[in-house]
């Protein structure tokens, strides 16, 4: 075969086009984009059982997403799940008497932890606490508690 | 009886030396990239056969995969009042696996037919002795070069049928089936994930390049030098490599994505 430059061009179009290609997936179809964000700080809170949150779920506030949960521990001397998460730095006035619970979006969605802001003028900084939480709901746990109740009821 | 077995005997040894014999010819191709690294033009020669020849087919498949997983995907996720996540679905099943895997069979057939035969074909008119007796290395002046363009080729074209399907089901999902144009993408973004999943679908095409090119490149230095052996490597080119490649990404799937 011989080299031509013709040749050369439709090489470099290949390659070029196979790039923009990875290009195209990586910026337009995954979530790289918004994973390059700025710098984040941690902080930590405390549930009695955190249902079915996963690492890189959701941490909202007032319905916008603020950042993720990046650790999920259980904590073998107080039987806690300790929950930690990476919050963008941007958002860096979250009062330290916030409370921490974790919900569902949907009624099957996926669980995530929604933080409402307290009154405090201290605000959490890097590994800070979070003290006040509520634990999942556990959809279970709430239908057999209600068909126990209404049970009851009918005696 | 007795012949049954000598049968089962002869053909596992066969088998087996054919295995090491290639595991050979695989570690001398490798070896021979540092001698082709200095002359890109064997490269670049290549890359045209393998690459570019094989762009229009890729394309244009990838192109009707990604519309028909549109089509399909909206009628069954409509059934759930979902079509919002058609997005995720075609990206999720394009770039995890038929991009890859799908892609990879192609190249097969498109390539990997063609290296074997090229190669038996040289094999049956002796040019591969010709340049012994020349002291050229048939495998570093040979192999190594399209070995290499075929590594390189095959996470590029993937890369391009991952990316032309999403458009295409982007074409029939949100032009002709009324998807939110927005949440087709914004749902994709929120769920697929770099590392994950567009690393992973690249290594695996990797793994898929590598694998097809070893093939079709040993199973045409092995053929049996008569046009009928030509013909016969060349069905087993394909054979193998479709074998190979979804047996590999049975293994490849279950370690990427086994644990969520």
């Amino acid at each position: 075969m011989q080299h031509t430059s013709t040749q050369d061009t439709l090489v470099g179009l290949f390659v070029a086009s196979g790039v923009v290609g990875l290009f195209f997936l990586a910026l337009q179809v995954s979530n790289l984009s918004s994973f390059v964000e700025e710098d984040s700080y941690t902080i930590t809170a405390r549930f009695e059982n955190s249902g079915g949150l996963k690492i890189k779920s959701p941490v909202s506030a007032a319905g916008v997403k603020i950042g993720k949960v990046s650790a999920i521990s259980f904590d073998p001397k107080t039987y806690e799940s300790v929950v930690q998460m990476n919050i963008n730095a941007r958002y860096n006035t979250i009062p330290d008497d916030t409370t921490a619970s974790i919900f569902t979006a949907g009624l099957l969605g996926e669980q995530y932890v929604n933080l409402e802001p307290g009154g405090s003028d201290v605000f959490l900084k890097n590994d800070g606490k979070i003290e006040i939480t509520q634990s999942a709901i556990i959809l279970e746990k709430a239908i057999g508690q209600f068909l126990f109740k209404s049970a009851e009821e009918k005696k | 009886m007795i012949q049954f077995l000598q049968y089962l005997g002869e053909s596992t040894r066969t088998s087996f030396t054919k295995l090491g014999r290639g595991t050979y010819f695989l570690l001398q191709t490798v070896s021979g990239i540092l001698s082709v690294l200095p002359r890109p033009r064997l490269l670049l020669t290549q890359m045209y056969s393998v690459g570019v020849m094989s762009f229009l087919i890729i394309t244009i498949s990838g192109l009707f995969v990604g519309m028909v997983l549109g089509l399909q995907g909206y009628y069954t996720l409509s059934d759930f009042g979902a079509e919002e996540t058609l997005g995720v679905m075609v990206a999720a099943s394009l770039v995890r696996e038929l991009g890859p895997v799908v892609s990879a069979l192609l190249f097969a057939g498109r390539a990997g037919s063609a290296l074997t035969a090229e190669i038996g074909l040289m094999k049956a008119t002796e040019q591969l002795s010709g340049m012994e007796m020349m002291a050229v290395d048939p495998i570093k002046r040979i192999m190594t070069p399209r070995f290499l363009a075929g590594l390189m080729s095959m996470p590029l074209l993937a890369a391009l049928f991952s990316a032309v399907g999403i458009i295409g089901g982007q074409i029939i999902g949100s032009g002709l089936l009324g998807v939110d144009e927005g949440a087709y993408w914004s749902q994709m973004q929120a769920s697929i994930d770099f590392r994950d999943d567009i690393i992973n679908g690249v290594i695996k095409s990797i793994v898929f390049g590598f694998v097809t090119s070893w093939i079709a490149l040993f199973e045409g230095y092995d053929a049996i030098p008569t046009s009928e052996g030509v013909s016969r490597a060349t069905t087993r080119t394909v054979v193998n490599s479709a074998f190979s490649i979804l047996g590999l990404d049975f293994i490849l799937t279950t370690l990427m994505f086994g644990d969520d």
